[in-house]
């Protein structure tokens, strides 16, 4: 606990340290950050390998009722993700820093957003938790505006964030203090102590709420509105923050209230639970199939991610209320080690996107192109992340899937139909996001890094600067190791997923460097793969080269004929995606207009032709708007009745006063 | 000492699965040619044709696009080692391969998974309208075949109770009345589907066509020339054999080597080449009666394909 609380600590000094004079601000204020998240690392490691729960109280920090913290292997294994993409976050700052995110505002903010990553998982009272939440909401907001307070796009996402986050917010607290209705205290001990005693109406309802809560806050389908907006808008650090770990906060959230506080409930939880998970997975795979602006679609992507994880949660509360202790258990390790894998690649994945940011001054993947060439390291590391999100095999996507699939494959033995309808759901999600995002990802890297530059900006890229390169590489590093060895982590996920779902049976995974479960026949040894792609790839390498006299030469590409080849002539993003745009046109619902200008003399020569393409979010346009202008209507319609007058106000305070008096006369 | 004989006999296994199938892929393509001519009344080229063209490609002069990079040397070796491990890890000879235990649907599916996405990336490098068009192309109809395949072998696994592919052969071999099972035979179709699909048979793809507007896969790698396109074409065709080598094991297993005999082995060789020369029969027998569909007609066969598999899933739960 010390070593976390010393973790903290670093984070609030390095906060305060953003008061420093600018030359000094980013430096120690960076360094002490990164000190922090170390330590917060390393606290973590030490409770998942040891399986020890360290609990602190302090009444200094918050009158009254005091703070509470404590730190389970569950916590600890969202802390592990938080902390490290903090780190890597920090050290791409470095380089990054400049502008508005280098004032003292947006430095101390950052620090204030990941030292409640860290914080989250560790508060174990109903207001130490809603206090944190609140602290993380509040500083991701803040920092969403630092590079563009004068964009609109920008106020409207924070508006739209704010807006959300807050009303999750409510849900939570609200779902919580349900809880502590019927006596008990308000630290989580005390109500996990109390929760059996209530009725399972107070406890759905509870839980309920505090998943609209949560759910909201992973980007559940349909409460995701925010997050594409949000995302994209936010400094590439905070979006890398946001998406890899601040999400991964509600899933924890659902896990702690379902699984932990409330012992499991019941199987209807978790079909709900995994039906978001389904929905989300889909609509985020195809919304990001079709987005051309690269942190749109990687944020779209999250959202498919967490569909995914919230599936294997979903399963792993079914199958631990139907009876089926050791397969739940697999499938609570699936989801967490996709947690796990999720922060990794896409917190390098955001970090490659701020750098194409950086270094061409768009994001939008229609103005890319050929950047392979000026920032060969950037792309090289993209394309490791990509792949790992595509479950290319070897790397941790594909482990973590695996795991997943393992989970709702044996899921089946549970015939009820709840867990039928889960696992289904489960599997055909997992099927057609599998085909969905390796369409995003070979988009995204192979539009923006390959070809031939789209724009001015494109064709004069810089490479960026080495720190930015060195987070980006830090993050891939567990791509490479939860997918070559597996096994490694595997005992750490164990306890964690326990700590919910608290079994007696041994764990469904063997000790191993891969993956070998101990009760079904199924195995990956991701190590011996590699080598044998590394061998065939040698193979085929030495004898090309043996075959080979000279150098290839280069000549022009196939131009059917034609000499000229523009880079106009490319396939862009939006072309790319326009089938399977056609495809899911019901879903998607794109708008899509053709001006066609003619020449004057005859209508049948074309002057000039403007094709305009945009696929927006069915359900913030038919979901979302309808019901915001309701509310603008209805206060616009109030507002009729404040003109001003300071009679009309004393009429009111008269009739209201006559209503009460014959009310209760 | 008993583990050192087998290690060395799956490694002598192996070996020779790769070896096969990296000859019976262009044989296959062979065959299926010839057959369609002769069904159309004409002599065709001979079987080995595909096998003398990767040759005379080998002798060829290497050229690379102005404007592409390192993908495009590295594509094809990607697509070549990826394949390669499906191949040397499946149960197609025998049930005993290397690293057999690592022989999981998902490994598989997501190892030719990463030769497409190999394949669409060199051709969007050269940054040419051909390039992109075939790897657009391709990605779609991948994605929307993927599910097909992924939740057909689900299908089986549900069945047999483990994703491991030489575990489900095996339990298949013991229990024959899977065979023609509904959930089995729903499968099987939703299968056929996809395979004609992922290795661009017709009415998917048409694998003659150079007509810039409706080939696929022969757009994507417009690019290659001389030993990088024998990998490629090399490539593709290992991946159709072995496609056609898991649809005839899952559905018929029998024939396969079980046991750690050398005469077992060159048994499960021989009747390896037997069944993939049915099944390439039959897709072309398919290829003789169909004509290519509009592209945006392949939704819907897949989605059926998709459907099909989905059923599989739900039969097999049902009847179990």
């Amino acid at each position: 606990m010390i070593l976390l609380l010393l973790g903290l600590g670093a984070c609030v000094l390095a906060a305060v340290a953003a008061s420093l004079p600018r030359r000094y601000r980013v430096p120690v204020s960076v360094s002490l950050g990164g000190i922090g998240c170390a330590l917060a690392f390393s606290a973590a490691m030490r409770v998942l390998v040891t399986g020890t729960v360290e609990s602190f109280h302090t009444t200094k920090l918050m009158p009254m009722i005091g703070l509470s913290l404590s730190l389970d292997p569950l916590g600890a294994l969202f802390i592990l993700a938080s902390s490290f993409v903090g780190f890597a976050a920090c050290i791409y700052c470095i380089g990054y820093a400049k502008g508005e995110l280098r004032s003292r505002t947006a430095m101390s903010l950052l620090m204030i957003f990941i030292l409640t990553l860290i914080a989250v998982p560790v508060a174990s009272s109903i207001v130490s938790l809603m206090f944190c939440w609140e602290l993380m909401a509040l500083s991701s907001m803040l920092l969403i505006l630092t590079d563009q307070l004068h964009s609109r796009e920008a106020r409207s996402a924070a508006l739209w964030y704010g807006v959300m986050t807050q009303l999750g917010a409510a849900s939570i607290l609200f779902g919580l203090l349900l809880l502590t209705v019927h006596g008990g205290g308000q630290t989580f001990a005390d109500i996990k102590s109390h929760s059996l005693a209530l009725s399972s109406t107070v406890r759905s309802f509870a839980f309920v709420l505090a998943l609209l809560g949560f759910a909201s806050k992973a980007g559940a389908v349909p409460l995701h509105v925010w997050l594409p907006k949000a995302h994209p808008e936010a400094p590439s650090p905070v979006s890398a923050l946001m998406s890899s770990s601040m999400v991964a906060m509600g899933v924890y959230g659902i896990i702690r209230v379902g699984a932990d506080l409330l012992h499991g409930g019941t199987v209807w939880w978790w079909v709900a639970v995994a039906a978001l998970g389904a929905v989300s997975a889909l609509y985020g795979a195809l919304h990001a199939t079709t987005s051309t602006d690269i942190k749109r679609l990687l944020a779209y992507s999250t959202i498919d991610i967490l569909g995914l994880v919230l599936i294997g949660v979903g399963a792993a509360g079914a199958l631990y209320d139907t009876g089926h202790p050791g397969i739940a258990e697999l499938a609570m390790m699936a989801a967490l080690l996709l947690v796990v894998a999720h922060a990794g690649f896409k917190g390098a994945l955001f970090l490659g996107a701020g750098a194409i940011e950086r270094s061409t001054g768009t994001r939008d993947l229609d103005q890319l192109g050929g950047l392979i060439h000026a920032m060969p390291v950037t792309a090289a590391l993209f394309a490791a992340s990509a792949c790992s999100i595509m479950a290319v095999p070897t790397l941790s996507g594909f482990s973590s899937e695996w795991l997943l699939l393992q989970g709702l494959l044996h899921g089946f033995v549970d015939r009820s139909t709840p867990t039928l309808i889960i696992m289904l759901l489960g599997v055909v999600a997992l099927a057609l996001t599998g085909g969905l995002t390796a369409v995003a990802f070979v988009k995204a890297f192979g539009i923006g890094f390959l070809g031939q530059p789209r724009s001015l900006g494109a064709a004069n890229a810089l490479d960026v600067a080495p720190s930015m390169k060195l987070a980006m590489a830090l993050l891939v590093l567990p791509s490479i190791v939860i997918g070559v060895v597996p096994g490694l982590l595997i005992p750490l996920v164990s306890r964690a997923a326990r700590i919910g779902l608290a079994t007696s049976v041994a764990s469904p995974v063997a000790h191993g460097s891969g993956l070998v479960l101990s009760r079904f026949r199924g195995t990956i040894e991701p190590a011996l793969l590699l080598a044998g792609l590394v061998l065939v790839l040698a193979t085929v390498w030495f004898v090309n080269q043996r075959l080979a006299q000279r150098s290839a030469r280069r000549v022009d590409a196939w131009g059917c004929g034609r000499d000229l080849q523009t880079p106009r002539m490319q396939y862009t993003a939006t072309s790319f995606a326009e089938p399977l745009q056609r495809v899911f046109a019901d879903v998607l619902r794109p708008q899509s207009d053709v001006e066609v200008t003619h020449v004057a003399e005859s209508q049948y020569y074309e002057q000039s032709l403007m094709y305009q393409n945009r696929v927006s979010d069915v359900l913030e346009q038919h979901g979302y708007r309808p019901m915001i202008d309701a509310a603008l209507r209805i206060g616009r319609s109030a507002r009729r009745l404040q003109n001003g007058s300071i009679h009309r106000y004393l009429a009111f305070g008269f009739v209201a006063l006559l209503v009460i008096l014959v009310v209760l006369a | 000492m008993i583990a050192a004989v087998s290690n060395a006999f799956s490694v002598l296994a192996t070996l020779l699965q790769v070896v096969l199938v990296a000859l019976l892929g262009p044989l296959l393509i062979g065959f299926m040619a010839k057959t369609k001519a002769r069904a159309e009344g004409r002599v065709g080229a001979p079987i080995v044709q595909p096998l003398r063209d990767l040759r005379k490609l080998l002798s060829k002069e290497r050229l690379h696009a102005r404007h592409s990079s390192v993908v495009l040397p590295l594509a094809p070796m990607v697509i070549f080692a990826a394949t390669t491990v499906a191949i040397a890890i499946s149960p197609l000879v025998t049930t005993h391969p290397l690293l057999g235990s690592s022989a999981d649907i998902l490994v598989i599916v997501y190892l030719l998974l990463t030769g497409s996405v190999a394949a669409a990336l060199a051709g969007l490098d050269a940054g040419t309208a051909f390039g992109g068009m075939g790897a657009s192309r391709a990605m779609t109809i991948g994605a929307l075949a993927e599910p097909a395949l992924l939740v057909a072998v689900i299908a089986l696994s549900i069945q047999s109770g483990t994703s491991n592919l030489p575990s489900i052969i095996a339990t298949t071999m013991t229990h024959p009345n899977w065979v023609s099972g509904p959930s089995r035979l729903l499968a099987l179709v939703a299968l056929v589907i996809v395979v004609i699909a992922e290795t661009g048979r017709l009415p998917v793809d048409n694998p003659s066509t150079h007509l810039e507007l409706t080939m696929i896969h022969e757009a994507m790698i417009l690019e290659y020339a001389g030993p990088e396109l024998a990998l490629v074409t090399l490539g593709a065709s290992m991946r159709l054999a072995l496609l056609f080598s898991l649809i005839a094991n899952l559905f018929f297993p029998w024939g396969i080597a079980t046991s750690g005999s050398f005469v077992g082995l060159a048994l499960g060789a021989v009747v390896l080449v037997g069944k993939t020369a049915v099944v390439a029969l039959g897709i072309s027998l398919i290829e003789i009666r169909s004509a290519k569909l509009r592209l945006f007609r392949l939704p819907e066969l897949l989605a059926g394909g998709f459907v099909l598999s989905v059923l599989a899933v739900i039969t097999g739960l049902v009847t179990r």
